[in-house]
């Protein structure tokens, strides 16, 4: 579990003093308007983004990469959209897939497009459509330019997991081997391993720690001092003890598992990585094409863990920076409203039972939270002086942010920083939902009773190590028949979606060349639930 | 720091790959499912207006992920109006079982990803794979029928064809350029000279006026002789060129021996070439009828069901269906009225001496009148192997052979699993293109 995850939250900790460099400009209103009318140009982009950066940076004190800022074309969007959002991205069917869905949905009209698209990279690229207005333009810089820029350049687990210098120049290896891969091998061949790979690519990461890479030479000298230590410690008198007569056999083999398990360092959640790392029947090109893949899992690990603070913080600093601009007298009223409309839209959350619901909208839920850490800081109530003694009335709220920003992920921070308030203005509550009942039950609701559920059930929700399958590989006869056992630690008697399953094992055995088994195993009574092997390649083409 | 770029510029379609990409994947389904369809539908359905969706099995990018129903699970919702804690909501009642399977929990619609095709992007795909479609215009324009079509004027024709008007403006023109004297002119002058001339005196000035308007009216009463007032010159004729005009019919005779040796590969193979040639005409023609002729030692017109799924014992007499078909053309298909195509499919059998007559009937009376007849001897592999580019085999094959280098409408070929149809489809009518 990641150290952040652990913090409590009626016992918060204490905040690093950050250097006083913020305070706000006195508002000048004599500093006239940026832009008059929806029309954009380059010109305007310029002197706009010079006054965004000035709040951005003297006000609020974001620090950024810095900004490459293109201007594209909604079917260069489109294009965009499909390759995951990256600028350059080695050639698979599904994104084409993406697209022909993408493409429908947009041209039937059943959705619009994203107003701009950021990567996390050295530069900050963002994508601006061309479509956008002046006043939306000047949203976006401030949207991605800045906030998700920032979000990007501080979080720990974007320092921690990505690469953000070398990100475009490995996409653009990546593009390269895989097409020359195809090349050599054929269409078929990588596109075999890839389907594989991508079916793997939630089991592609590694969660709590960086992987520990050994040289060879470190190898080696660790062995050589052990081997020098078992010299000096050496006493042929350990020879004469006297062995267990009965305790020969059945023990020999649960030696033997346990070194085994030992050697190949198991268990093993990143399936990914040990298959890489140990399949007996994959070619050095297939390999580098898991790893390749690996690599950008890892990648898009990180968002996947900060969805609600990554477009909190973005549409926070927008709507902070847009109301900045309009008090100073640099935008006009008009362009406010039509930010302000489309900022609405955005944090929209639709109530459960409202046709439109989709889950919580990590946009509503990021903003609202934010929005409500500058009240705490600045017009606490006595609860939330009882909740959040630590910030509450502290005034400072732009470094409470920003160290929210920079050390928390979604699961962290809503338990850190959701307040009772918070929680009755969504009217938030716990649903109980178990498969034998035939009824759901409401567990908890936004009163004083619930407040601390509500919170720690919510939290629990965005930490994808409890919601994603928890899968390992437990064993490996390397020697043997080579079947690979993989184990689910079933939690709450959850179980895998069957179809999934039994498609993942089939690719995993594609990857593997021998056997799967996977087993359930419950988290809690170490029953064996369930048995799934992969059906053998020849056996399913004979069906 | 900061940059700006314009990418608009820029290429577009840089999924343009990937979406090919795609479309390759697809391509495969949509193969599956014609092979799948091809058993159960009837010829007329597989190209028949409908939509062929794609399962989305191959298409699916499958995840380890956790099923939407069973366990114990806890979840915060937005917006409660009434709940207190301890309220129990009873669930749907088919929240249980099979039905929650299907759903995918990320939203997305993954799992249910199909690709529906139109028709027409269905066969597009299909005679793209075939390699068809050059050949799709050039080889199907061929026809029969003409229809007279306005196409302006000509100086000679029926004289029911001249055009009046034409006729006119140009006999005016040419009266004007003249100066053809108008009727009028000639009256006047008349009258002023019979005017003096009835008069008993006249004085030496009417005298001279007299003998000038005497020989005036000589002169533009030639001229009104001399220049008619329609000369044969000026006559425009309307002028009709006949145009080619496809005929939208056209009829798909399918013969098949249904004896006792042609088992239901044979026939399977025999009904996927069917198919073939009907979507073949099906892009062409606004409607096609199909007569399924089914022969043993005689002959019989049937349906379609019939046809392909009844057994029948007896012997072989090839030239029966082709008889059969004569009579069915000349009771219900008139040659000028209909393109008529024709696809045979046998295993080659035929009572000894009838081959024969089989030559006959095709050479004199049914080749003249079909657009396009197509023979294919479904043989088992072994024999395939054996016979392949060899004119060696039964006697109906090798007459077939010499009927085949004598017209360049009828065509034979050998084929001996379905693989081996499309590629023989195409050879039939890349041939055809070729001396198109």
């Amino acid at each position: 579990m990641a150290a952040a995850s652990k913090r409590k939250a009626a016992t918060p900790k204490t905040t690093k003093p950050k250097a006083p460099k913020t305070k706000a400009p006195k508002p000048t209103s004599a500093r006239g308007l940026l832009f008059d009318g929806s029309e954009w140009t380059f010109q305007k982009l310029e002197t706009t983004y010079a006054a965004i950066q000035e709040i951005a940076e003297e006000d609020l004190g974001l620090e950024v990469y810095p900004n490459q800022i293109e201007i594209i074309s909604s079917e260069q969007m489109l294009d965009a959209y499909c390759a995951i959002g990256m600028p350059l991205m080695y050639q698979h069917w599904s994104f084409g897939k993406r697209f022909v869905h993408e493409e429908t949905m947009y041209r039937k009209g059943f959705q619009g497009l994203a107003y701009e698209i950021v990567i996390n990279s050295n530069p900050c690229i963002s994508y601006y459509m061309e479509e956008n207005t002046m006043a939306m333009q000047t949203l976006v810089l401030a949207h991605a330019a800045f906030g998700h820029n920032h979000f990007f350049k501080n979080n720990y687990l974007f320092q921690q997991w990505t690469d953000a210098e070398a990100i475009l120049d490995y996409l653009e290896f990546a593009k390269g081997y895989i097409a020359k891969c195809e090349e050599r091998h054929g269409l078929d061949a990588v596109e075999e391993v890839l389907d594989a790979a991508h079916a793997l690519m939630d089991q592609g990461v590694f969660r709590y720690r960086r992987q520990n890479f050994v040289t060879e030479r470190q190898r080696r000298e660790r062995a050589e001092a052990r081997q020098a230590y078992e010299e000096q410690t050496y006493n042929d008198l350990w020879r004469t003890l006297p062995k267990p007569a009965d305790s020969e056999d059945p023990s020999e083999t649960e030696r033997l598992l346990a070194e085994r398990k030992k050697q190949l360092n198991l268990p093993e959640e990143n399936l990914l990585y040990f298959i890489e790392k140990n399949s007996p029947a994959l070619e050095p090109w297939q390999r580098e094409m898991l790893r390749i893949v690996r690599n950008l899992a890892q990648y898009f690990y990180p968002q996947k863990q900060t969805k609600v603070m990554n477009e909190g913080c973005a549409t926070f600093v927008h709507h902070y920076i847009v109301n900045a601009l309009y008090d100073r007298g640099q935008i006009t009223e008009g362009a406010l409203m039509e930010v302000l409309h489309s900022h609405s839209n955005v944090v929209f959350q639709p109530d459960f039972d409202d046709p439109r619901f989709s889950g919580i909208n990590p946009y509503a839920l990021g903003f609202a939270m934010m929005q409500d850490i500058v009240r705490i800081c600045t017009e606490p109530s006595d609860e939330d002086r009882d909740w959040f003694p630590e910030i509450a009335g502290c005034d400072d709220w732009r470094s409470v942010l920003r160290d929210a920003w920079a050390n928390y992920r979604d699961e962290s921070f809503i338990r850190q920083y959701l307040s009772p308030r918070l929680i009755r203005e969504f009217k938030l509550f716990l649903l109980n939902d178990d498969s034998r009942d035939k009824y759901y039950e409401v567990g908890a609701i936004h009163d004083e009773r619930g407040y601390r559920e509500v919170r720690d059930k919510l939290a629990v929700s965005y930490d994808i190590s409890q919601n994603e399958p928890d899968i390992q590989v437990v064993d490996v006869d390397l020697k043997g028949d080579r079947e690979l056992v993989l184990k689910h630690n079933v939690r709450d008697g959850i179980p895998l979606d069957e179809r999934n399953r039994d498609e993942v094992l089939a690719q995993i055995r594609r990857l593997w060349g021998y056997d799967v088994r996977l087993s359930g195993v419950d988290a809690d009574s170490e029953k064996t639930l369930y048995e799934s092997r992969s059906v053998s390649q020849r056996a399913k083409k004979e069906d | 720091m900061r940059h700006f770029i314009d990418r608009r510029l820029n290429p577009k379609d840089k999924s343009l790959v990937n979406r090919q990409r795609f479309l390759r994947r697809a391509r495969a389904q949509i193969k599956d499912a014609v092979n799948k369809s091809l058993k159960d539908r009837k010829i007329t359905d597989v190209g028949g207006g409908e939509s062929v969706s794609i399962p989305s099995k191959g298409i699916r990018e499958p995840r380890l992920r956790h099923a939407s129903s069973g366990g114990r699970r806890q979840r915060i919702f937005p917006g409660n109006k009434e709940f207190t804690p301890g309220d129990r909501i009873n669930k749907p009642p088919s929240g249980k079982g099979e039905g929650g399977k299907e759903a995918s929990d990320s939203g997305e619609g993954e799992d249910e990803f199909t690709f529906a095709l139109t028709r027409e992007e269905f066969l597009d795909l299909f005679f793209e794979d075939l390699e068809l479609p050059d050949l799709v215009k050039t080889n199907l324009k061929e026809t029969t029928a003409y229809k007279p079509q306005r196409a302006g004027y000509s100086v000679d024709g029926t004289t029911t064809n001249i055009n009046v008007l034409r006729t006119m403006r140009h006999s005016l023109g040419r009266r004007i350029a003249l100066k053809r004297p108008v009727l009028g002119d000639v009256e006047g002058l008349q009258a002023e000279v019979d005017e003096l001339e009835t008069k008993d005196h006249l004085d030496a000035r009417e005298m001279r006026r007299l003998i000038e308007l005497k020989v005036e009216l000589e002169n533009v009463q030639r001229r009104w002789k001399a220049i008619p007032y329609i000369d044969p010159l000026d006559i425009r004729y309307n002028r009709f060129e006949q145009v080619p005009q496809p005929k939208t019919n056209a009829v798909m005779f399918c013969l098949m021996d249904v004896s006792g040796s042609m088992g239901p590969r044979e026939k399977d193979l025999a009904k996927r070439f069917f198919i073939l040639l009907h979507l073949f005409l099906e892009r062409r023609y606004e409607r096609i009828d199909i007569v399924f002729i089914r022969h043993t030692h005689k002959a019989s017109e049937v349906d379609e069901e019939t046809f392909f799924y009844s057994r029948e014992t007896g012997g072989t007499v090839v030239s029966t269906a082709l008889v059969e078909m004569r009579k069915v053309l000349r009771d219900r298909y008139p040659v000028q009225d209909w393109n008529i195509y024709a696809a045979q499919a046998s295993d080659g059998d035929n009572f000894e001496d009838d081959t024969g007559y089989c030559l006959e009937l095709l050479a004199q009376e049914l080749l003249p009148v079909c657009q396009y007849f197509a023979y294919v001897e479904i043989l088992d592999e072994r024999e395939f192997q054996l016979f392949q580019n060899s004119n060696g085999g039964k006697t109906l094959w090798r007459g077939y052979r010499r009927l085949a280098e004598a017209f360049e409408n009828f065509e034979t070929k050998r084929i001996s699993k379905p693989g081996d149809i499309y590629p023989v489809f195409r050879e039939l009518f890349a041939k055809n293109k070729e001396t198109a």
